[in-house]
């Protein structure tokens, strides 16, 4: 468990990093550095939305695959790094 | 015979402490949540119908980690360290990338010009000559209450004027027929909507009253007033402003007036009167002094108040500006009493400036505090300038040229933190963008013919792209503003921080 946590550290370090998420390929939050209802929330939401993009990916080209998602908003970016049993979701203000 | 004997214990169960253990049920309790552990029960269940404590949020949590830290997920470890390094390159790359700097999305269609939406007009205001002395927004931002008065006028008049609105949202607008109009015996010099309430609008009178309007009332509007009392003023109210209270969700009515008080007056509505709760007099020996200033006290001795601004950051500040030119911080809970006569005032009057920015050439028409800055705000007056200040230093950290005439009122957009706006004396408003590398006006709104003066203006903090304006022939014009007028750009508040941290010369 401490290998997980150091990680989660060494990123929690990056510049202008907000928050990172752990969510497991049901949309379960496994780990969080956020408060619960904001956890909840993006888990539910960013599931659904990895899910899309990987759909979309797929079906354009069944020999493509997702690797990798970034969403750039007004306030922050948030990448989410897939893969077949959990994501890892990563807010971060680029700006700070 | 007697001998000694010893007989063996017996043990009884206790009836009443079996039947008490096993019938344990909890109806309510109002303590703090009983913290207890079992180590052995024998009962079989245990019921809570209803409990007053918070619930268990901490506890519920720190099972959670427990649970988590004994059974960690299969697989975590090999996934965070399969993605650690893509994902801490993407992350520094991105935290150093300008790509998407200054850029930004046209999700919706931009407005790109300024334009006027309606032209309000109440005829028999504009029949007798009056000119509009106030606008403010509801807080539902769809109403304008707007107030007629005279400004050229210094005399002391019976002249009957009115308080109208007009509901922008209503889909039968009349611009020529106000919704509601509220016939008032004297000139009205400023108007102020209640910040929760839609139907209450403050008001102050040219002779020295303060009223509060309910419009949901259809008999008789008035809700409060001050009437001719001893506590209310006797020169004319220029400014009155709703206050929140130190009691949740309550406001008073902040009203300041040419003769030097600046009262605050609480509204108590089951006997139908003000009652007045705070009084606050500037007088000249009182305003504290600062080392580059000098003026001569001449006349006298009060300073009268033409303007007023609350801090929207610090409930305790509230800026005044004078006839005199004078721009003075002060402060609610001031204790010193002021050195001037009571006149009858039910309350003690207190002195309430505590600094003195760099006095103005002539009267200060207008102050207002930055929506985004605690420390910013901007004041204007008959020198035509207007001064962008720092509450912290004496100086402008800018002034900017907005007319050769009078500048009779300036507001900050409430969306865009470099954004303000002047009504001018020639009759057109002037935009500014700080973030502009000129200082010249952003945008100029021109309206109305020559010799007309713009006389107020408003920002609708809930249609932001909503500007309405007071002239002096009577109309109220409001204008939708373009979307770089409204949208705030990335780095406008840093750029704004700047602005405020700058030394003044």
């Amino acid at each position: 468990m401490a290998e997980v946590e150091e990680t989660l550290k060494r990123i929690q370090g990056q510049n202008g990093v907000q928050g990172i998420i752990i969510v497991n390929s049901e949309g379960i939050p496994v780990k969080t550095t956020l408060d619960n209802p904001s956890t909840v929330q993006y888990a539910g939401l960013i599931h659904q939305l990895v899910m899309k993009a990987r759909s979309t990916i797929r079906d354009i080209d069944p020999q493509n695959d997702l690797t990798f998602l970034r969403i750039r908003s007004k306030k922050n970016e948030i990448m989410i790094a897939p893969d077949k049993d959990y994501f890892l979701i990563v807010i971060q203000n680029p700006s700070d | 015979m007697f001998t000694d004997e010893a007989p063996d214990p017996v043990s009884l169960c206790s009836l009443w402490r079996r039947s008490q253990q096993a019938e344990q049920e909890s109806r309510g309790c109002q303590t703090r949540v009983v913290h207890s552990a079992e180590a052995e029960v024998q009962t079989r269940w245990a019921t809570i119908s209803c409990t007053q404590t918070d619930p268990q949020y901490q506890a519920k949590e720190q099972l959670l980690q427990q649970s988590q830290d004994q059974l960690e997920p299969p697989g975590l470890k090999d996934f965070l360290q399969r993605v650690e390094d893509t994902v801490i390159r993407e992350l520094v790359r991105n935290a150093k990338s300008h790509a998407f700097d200054e850029f930004q999305v046209n999700w919706e269609d931009q407005n790109q010009i300024v334009s006027c939406l309606h032209c309000l007009q109440h005829a028999s205001a504009q029949e007798r000559g009056l000119h509009v002395t106030s606008v403010s927004w509801s807080c539902t931002g769809s109403v304008i209450a707007c107030a007629y008065g005279r400004i050229d006028d210094g005399d002391w008049s019976t002249e009957r004027s009115c308080v109208c609105t007009w509901n922008l949202d209503r889909r039968t607008l009349n611009p020529k027929q106000a919704d509601l109009v509220i016939d008032v015996p004297t000139a009205v010099t400023a108007l102020c909507c209640h910040p929760n309430q839609p139907a209450l609008i403050a008001g102050g009178l040219y002779s020295g009253e303060v009223v509060v309007w309910d419009t949901s009332r259809t008999q008789d509007p008035v809700l409060v007033q001050t009437g001719m009392s001893a506590d209310s003023h006797r020169e004319p109210v220029y400014q009155v402003a709703w206050v929140p209270l130190q009691k949740k969700g309550e406001f008073g009515v902040l009203s300041a007036c040419s003769g030097g008080r600046v009262l605050l007056w609480t509204v108590d509505s089951d006997r139908g009167s003000f009652v007045l709760h705070a009084g606050y007099a500037l007088v000249r020996q009182q305003v504290p002094h600062s080392n580059n200033t000098s003026f001569k006290a001449r006349g006298s001795s009060t300073v009268g108040v033409t303007s007023l601004a609350l801090s929207p950051w610090d409930p305790d500040t509230f800026l005044v500006g004078s006839e005199g030119g004078l721009l003075l911080r002060c402060s609610f809970s001031s204790q010193t009493p002021a050195a001037a006569p009571s006149e009858g005032h039910n309350v003690t009057l207190r002195a309430p400036a505590v600094f003195l920015f760099r006095p103005c050439s002539g009267p200060v028409h207008s102050i207002h505090c930055s929506p985004f800055h605690r420390n910013l705000f901007v004041s204007a007056g008959t020198d035509g300038l207007a001064h962008v200040h720092s509450l912290l230093q004496a100086n402008p950290l800018l002034s900017l040229r907005v007319s050769d005439s009078y500048v009779f009122q300036v507001q900050w957009s409430p969306t865009r933190p470099l954004v303000f706006a002047a009504a001018t004396g020639q009759g057109e408003v002037q935009i500014f963008d700080l973030g502009n590398r000129s200082l010249r006006p952003a945008a100029t709104i021109e309206q109305g013919g020559a010799g007309q003066a713009a006389t107020c203006l408003a920002f609708n903090s809930h249609n932001p792209h909503l500007l309405a304006l007071g002239n002096t022939n009577g109309t109220v014009c409001i204008w939708r503003l373009s979307h770089d007028l409204t949208e705030q750009s990335p780095r406008e508040s840093s750029q704004l921080e700047q602005i405020a941290n700058q030394v003044a010369e």
